[in-house]
């Protein structure tokens, strides 16, 4: 019964992936519209495409996203992972309960409390809003994701392997860099990804994070869709769709092939054992 | 030492990004409001040395609490957050079944891809699915433009800024949510089982409810869960999708801050709204906790 598919899971994988991915497909389909109506097909187009590059302050925005998104998913990445070798590999130390609750809360909390709790604290404490401050608001929610992305692989990894190379003498240090790091690696770029893909996207949370002068292209995107679905914002979210499944792609691609590397030299180490 | 300053960093970079400010929303929900900025008092003075504190605690009152629970508004707004998202997680639960058991009887090469398949959405923008939606659903959107070609209706539906675009809304952007712990615990199920309920005389549908959908219970639970938490602090789909008569909290707080800049007000709804979800989210790892341990 596992050989094919009967008709009735045909069906219903066929009607479900038609749901998840017809809209995203008719958007991108309407983005090369020539006419400005949306029900309306004029033809092939790629005149709003060529549009957004004038639009300056559409491309200001995509500028500070990126560099948003790159700067917080690195930090974040770093933070998340010294935050799980904490949680999987320090056992009990004071305060670790509320340590592992507050790497969890964040995951759950509805966006608008995280960005009102953020702003709060930088008017607070008197720091001028910007680039700087929706960059730290990033960091904080995408290093818990980043906690449980890494988490997850340490805990299935055989410690001995840590343990035999402080054996031969190398310092804890050493041994994260040279064994742990290299096997953990593929959670730590997914980790990574995952960071930039919600840095890229959030609107809530940088709304309230940002001042005068840090528009994200959420924001700006946002802006023009309360007033309605026009052909420049089905490119620019084309773009973006494209950005991000060119990455997806080509991380799980790599990934694939570190973890078929690997599988490879295990078997040529317990080969030459054996 | 070098232990310390491991757990250190994350540990102070979240006390002071995750916990401070908490404590703070907490603070201003009891403060009252000011022309000022910020736009509201008292302001912890340290300045004053004792004096300062002991006014600081002096001005602190329920005023906010007792404005939000005694404006229909906000009452209303929260149980009709909970109301739409438990709506929009039982429909979730509905669409999600069918894909998630069609992709556990899938062929075994086949279900590495189908999962890929399902969370590649996920990597999109959130913003620009549910805007996909928008073009879908309006007026003189695509959906009304078929339905009207097929002759099925005469005159275009009103989707776009009623409920019902918000559940679509939270259905389509959380269903990966749905379908992926579904699909974990309909993949455990042993085809062994519905064999012998076949042998022993049970019809498809029978041995459906008495053996497969009892097994995915953890996986509804798990799912259920992961749809209703998020929905019912959501802020963008109401917003876009839904219309003047869709009350949700997350669009209420937004708007109380953002358009009548009331922060003390704002920062009420905010703690109500997080009592709200703590019964649901203990509940939650309550859950996780038993599914670890059974697993274990």
């Amino acid at each position: 019964m596992r050989g094919r598919f009967s008709w009735f899971n045909a069906t219903s994988i066929g009607l479900g992936f038609a749901f998840l991915y017809i809209p995203i497909l008719l958007l991108v389909i309407y983005s090369f519209n020539e006419s400005k109506l949306v029900t309306v097909w004029g033809g092939w187009s790629t005149k709003w495409y060529a549009g957004l590059l004038d639009n300056e302050g559409l491309m200001n925005a995509a500028w500070v996203t990126l560099r948003v998104a790159l700067l917080s998913a690195t930090i974040a990445t770093v933070l998340g992972t010294l935050a799980a070798i904490v949680l999987v590999r320090m056992g009990r130390f004071p305060g670790r309960t509320l340590f592992s609750g507050m790497i969890f809360a964040p995951l759950v909390m509805p966006e608008v409390i995280t960005g009102l709790s953020l702003l709060l604290l930088f008017v607070a404490i008197g720091f001028d809003r910007g680039f700087w401050t929706v960059t730290v608001a990033h960091v904080t929610f995408s290093m818990c994701y980043a906690a449980v992305v890494v988490q997850a692989r340490l805990f299935d990894f055989d410690k001995s392997v840590e343990e035999a190379a402080m054996d031969l003498g190398a310092t804890p240090v050493k041994t994260f860099f040279e064994v742990t790091l290299p096997i953990i690696a593929p959670s730590v770029i997914s980790a990574w990804l995952l960071s930039f893909t919600l840095s890229l996207d959030d609107l809530v949370i940088a709304s309230f994070a940002t001042g005068p002068g840090a528009t994200t292209l959420p924001m700006k995107i946002y802006s023009q869709v309360r007033l309605g679905v026009t052909p420049e914002i089905n490119a620019i979210s084309t773009l973006m769709i494209g950005v991000v499944t060119l990455g997806v792609l080509v991380a799980s691609y790599t990934t694939k092939r570190a973890a078929a590397r690997q599988r490879r030299e295990t078997r040529a180490v317990d080969a030459g054992a054996a | 030492m070098r232990r310390w300053s491991v757990i250190a960093v994350p540990y102070f970079w979240l006390l002071l990004f995750f916990l401070v400010p908490f404590i703070i929303v907490l603070k201003i929900s009891l403060s009252d409001v000011a022309t000022a900025i910020p736009p509201y008092i008292p302001v912890l003075d340290f300045s004053q040395g004792l004096s300062g504190i002991s006014d600081f605690f002096a001005e602190l009152d329920f005023e906010n609490y007792a404005f939000v629970f005694s404006d229909e508004l906000y009452v209303s707004a929260y149980w009709s957050s909970l109301k739409i998202a438990a709506l929009s997680t039982f429909f979730t639960l509905i669409i999600a079944y069918p894909i998630a058991y069609g992709m556990a009887r899938a062929p075994r090469e086949w279900q590495p891809t189908l999962v890929m398949l399902v969370i590649l959405p996920f990597w999109t923008s959130f913003l620009i699915r549910v805007y996909a939606w928008m073009g879908i659903l309006k007026k003189e959107g695509l959906l009304n433009l078929l339905l009207m070609n097929l002759g099925l209706i005469d005159e275009p539906l009103t989707i776009l800024n009623t409920n019902t675009a918000v559940y679509i809304g939270i259905a389509y952007s959380y269903l990966p949510f749905m379908i992926l712990p579904l699909y974990a615990s309909l993949e455990k199920i042993s085809p062994a089982l519905l064999e012998a309920a076949e042998d022993l005389g049970s019809r498809p549908w029978r041995a459906f409810w008495q053996v497969t959908f009892p097994l995915s219970i953890p996986g509804v639970v798990a799912g259920c869960f992961l749809v209703f938490i998020p929905a019912v602090g959501e802020f963008v789909i109401p917003d876009l999708l839904g219309g003047s008569e869709t009350l949700m909290i997350g669009k209420t707080l937004w708007n109380e801050f953002f358009n009548n800049r009331d922060w003390p007000v704002s920062s009420a709804v905010a703690v109500i709204l997080l009592l709200v979800l703590v019964i649901p989210i203990v509940l939650f790892q309550r859950n996780q906790q038993k599914q670890r341990e059974a697993g274990a």
